[in-house]
C-alpha cells in the first residue's frame, strides 16, 4: 500500500539533519516500507463508522487556571547545559550555508 | 539598491499587500507550563520542565489564553472552530528547545473575519483569514562575526524566558485595489489591531518590547495580470515602519520588474536605519515543517454557550468608540488620531468626564501634559495630575481668578510635588491681580517709561497697544489678564477700542 521512494528518504533525512549516502537510501527505503506497513494494519481493521482520532483518550477542554508560579531555578534549569555564557544556553553557529 | 520612485512604480503596477501581526498575549503564565511570563527577568530564569522540553514533562493549555483568542476573534468578526486541535510545526533551531513549535495547522481556532479601517477618510475592509493560538520561541543572541546577525556568527546564546509564552497570530487575506494607499492601509491595520488588542486587554501591545510584531508580505502586478511573486518583511517593529517597508518594497520591485527581472519569493529584513529591506531566507522552496496533531494536547472545543459569554464581555470596539468621542468633541478624523497616537485618549476622555471642556481637557493633555511626559520619559496618564486637578485650574480660569500663564505655572508646581491647585495657588500667591488700582498704576508707569508709544496709541495706532500691555504684565509678573489692561489703557488714553 505504502510505497516510500528513495528521493523521500532523502527528503526525509534532509528534515531531520541525517547525513545518509547515496548508497544506503534504497536500504532504508526497504525498512521504513515494512514499518510503514505494518502501522497500515490498523487502517485494514478500522470500519467506516470510526472515525480516525489523534489521542487515544476522549477528553475534551483540559485546561489550567493562569497563575504563575516558581519554575526550576536557573542552576537547575541549566545543570545539563552542553556549554553556559553569560547565564545562556550556548549553541554552536545555526546557519553554515548562504 | 535600485528603485524607482513610489508615485511612478504605482502608475505601472499594483500593489497586493498581506500582513501577519503576532500578539503576545498578557497573562500571567505561559502557554503550556505556569512559568511568568514577566517581561525583563533574568535569563533563563523563568522555565520550568515543561517550557525546556525536560524528558516526561506534559504541556496543559492556560484557559485564559484560550479565552483571549476567541474574544479576538470575536472582536475580528470570525467564526469560532467548534473544535480544533493543535499541532507540531517541526524545525530545527534552537529557538525552542522542543526542536518543534506547538502551533495550529489546518484548524485555526478562528477563521474568516474583517476589520475595517480608515486611511485618509476612506474605509478599507481587511478580510482575515486566520487567527491561530501558538507559543512564543527563545530570545536568540548571535555572537561573534562582524554585525551579530545570524550570518557569519561563530555561535549564539539562547534564554528560554520567552519560550512558551501565548502568542496568536492574526493573518489577513490578500489586500487588493489600495494603490498608493498600500503603505498607509498596512500601517493602518496595524495600529487597529494594536488599539483593539488594547481595548479587549488581552496585550500590552508595545512593539518596541516585541509584543506586537508584524510581517508584511507584498506583491506587485501589471494591471490585468495575475498576482506576482511576494516577499515576506520582517522586522517591522514600529507603526511607522510598516508604512516604509510596505513603501520601500513596492520602489524595490518595480525597479526589479521594470529591468525585466524576477522578484525572488524569499523573507526579508527590514533595515531600520535607511528604510530598505534586506534579502534573508529564500523561500523558494516549500517550507516542510511535518505538522501533526499534538498527540500531548487534547482537541479544543468551545461550547456555544461559552463563545457566547465571551461575546459579552467584549468591550466598545476602538472605531465606534472614537466616532463617538470625535462626535461627542466636535473635532475630526486628524485630530482624533492625535490624541490615540500620542496615547492620551483615555486619559482626555477622563478629563472630559471631570467636567472640564473637551477642547481644554484636549489642549492641556496633548500640549503641557505630553511635553512633561516626555521630558520625564513616562506617559501622559503617570504623570503627578489628576483630572480634578485639571477640573479645579479651568474653574479658576473660568472664575477670572488664574489666566492660561498663571494656570501653567500651577500645573508646573503640581507636577513637581508641591500639591493641589489650590495649595499651590495659596503658596505661590498666584492670583490674576483683579483690583483695577494697581493695574492703573503699572499702565500709567509704563506710558511714561514709553511716551512716543503713548502717542502712536493716542493717534489710533492701535497695534501699538502691545508694547505697552507687554510691559504691564512684566511688571505683574504675569498675574494680570491682559485682556483687561487693554481695556483700561486705551479708556486711560482715551481711545475707542
Ligand atoms: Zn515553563
Amino acid at each position: 500500500m505504502t510505497s516510500i521512494s528513495r528521493a523521500d528518504v532523502a527528503h526525509l533525512a534532509r528534515l531531520a539533519r541525517l547525513a545518509i549516502p547515496e548508497d544506503q537510501l534504497d536500504h532504508y527505503a526497504e525498512q521504513l516500507d515494512v514499518i510503514l506497513q505494518s502501522v497500515a494494519r490498523v487502517g485494514e481493521v478500522a470500519a467506516a463508522d470510526v472515525p480516525a482520532m489523534s489521542h487515544p483518550v476522549p477528553l475534551l477542554n483540559v485546561f489550567r487556571e493562569d497563575i504563575a508560579r516558581p519554575g526550576l531555578d536557573r542552576e537547575a534549569a541549566m545543570a545539563a547545559a552542553p556549554a553556559i555564557e553569560d547565564d545562556r544556553f550556548r549553541v554552536p553557529r545555526i546557519l553554515d550555508e548562504e | 539598491m535600485k528603485t524607482v520612485p513610489f508615485e511612478e512604480a504605482l502608475t505601472r503596477y499594483e500593489p497586493v499587500i498581506g500582513l501577519e501581526v503576532h500578539v503576545e498575549l498578557g497573562t500571567q503564565s505561559k502557554m503550556f507550563c505556569s512559568c511568568s511570563t514577566n517581561f525583563g527577568a533574568e535569563p533563563n530564569t523563568q522555565v520550568c520542565p515543561v517550557c525546556l522540553a525536560l524528558p516526561g514533562a506534559m504541556p496543559v493549555a492556560n484557559r485564559a489564553a484560550i479565552e483571549s483568542i476567541i474574544r479576538i476573534g470575536l472582536a475580528l468578526n470570525c467564526s469560532i472552530a467548534e473544535w480544533c486541535r493543535m499541532a507540531r510545526k517541526n524545525y530545527f533551531y534552537p529557538d525552542m528547545p522542543k526542536d518543534y513549535q506547538i502551533s495550529q495547522y489546518d484548524e485555526p481556532i478562528c477563521t474568516d473575519g474583517y476589520l475595517d479601517v480608515t486611511v485618509d477618510g476612506k474605509v478599507v475592509r481587511v478580510e482575515i483569514e486566520r487567527v491561530h493560538m501558538e507559543e512564543d520561541t527563545g530570545k536568540l543572541t548571535h555572537s561573534g562575526g562582524a554585525t551579530g546577525r545570524i550570518h557569519g556568527a561563530d555561535y549564539s546564546v539562547v534564554d528560554y524566558n520567552r519560550a512558551g509564552i501565548p502568542l496568536v497570530e492574526i493573518v489577513t487575506k490578500t489586500v487588493v485595489g489600495t494603490g498608493a494607499l498600500a503603505p498607509a492601509v498596512a500601517r493602518a491595520y496595524v495600529a487597529e489591531i494594536r488599539d483593539l488588542m488594547r481595548a479587549l486587554g488581552v496585550s500590552d501591545v508595545k512593539m518596541e518590547e516585541g509584543s506586537l510584531r508584524c510581517d508584511a508580505n507584498l506583491s506587485l502586478n501589471r494591471p490585468g495580470d495575475p498576482w506576482g511573486t511576494r516577499t515576506e518583511t520582517k522586522n517591522v517593529n514600529s507603526l511607522r515602519s510598516v508604512e516604509r517597508a510596505v513603501r520601500f518594497e513596492i520602489e524595490r520591485q518595480a525597479a526589479v520588474l521594470d529591468d525585466g527581472g524576477r522578484v525572488h519569493q524569499e523573507t526579508r529584513h527590514f533595515q531600520e536605519g535607511d528604510g530598505t529591506t534586506a534579502p534573508g531566507r529564500s523561500k523558494e522552496q516549500a517550507e516542510d515543517y511535518r505538522y501533526f496533531p499534538e498527540p500531548d494536547l487534547v482537541p479544543i472545543a468551545p461550547s456555544r454557550e461559552w463563545v457566547e459569554e465571551l461575546r459579552l464581555t467584549l468591550p466598545e470596539l476602538p472605531s465606534v468608540r472614537r466616532a463617538r468621542l470625535a462626535e461627542a468633541w466636535v473635532i475630526g478624523e486628524f485630530e482624533m488620531a492625535t490624541l490615540v497616537n500620542a496615547g492620551i485618549l483615555d486619559i482626555v476622555e477622563e478629563t472630559v468626564a471631570a467636567g472640564v471642556a473637551p477642547d481644554a481637557a484636549r489642549k492641556w493633555w496633548s500640549g503641557e501634559f505630553t511635553r512633561a511626559a516626555s521630558e520625564r520619559g513616562v506617559e501622559p496618564a503617570d504623570l503627578p495630575v489628576t483630572s480634578a486637578d485639571i477640573a479645579r485650574v479651568e474653574e479658576l480660569i473660568a472664575s477670572g481668578a488664574l489666566n492660561d500663564k498663571l494656570a501653567r505655572q500651577v500645573f508646573e508646581a503640581v507636577l513637581a510635588g508641591e500639591g493641589s491647585p489650590d495649595e499651590v495657588v495659596a503658596a505661590r500667591g498666584l492670583a490674576v491681580v483683579s483690583d483695577d488700582g494697581p493695574l492703573l498704576e503699572a499702565i500709567d508707569a509704563a506710558l511714561a517709561e514709553q511716551p512716543d508709544v503713548a502717542e502712536k496709541i493716542r493717534s489710533g495706532k492701535l497695534q501699538a497697544a502691545g508694547a505697552i500691555v507687554g510691559a504691564v504684565m512684566k511688571t505683574t509678573r504675569g498675574q494680570a489678564d491682559a485682556g483687561r489692561v487693554r481695556e483700561l489703557l486705551l479708556e486711560r488714553l482715551g481711545v475707542e477700542g
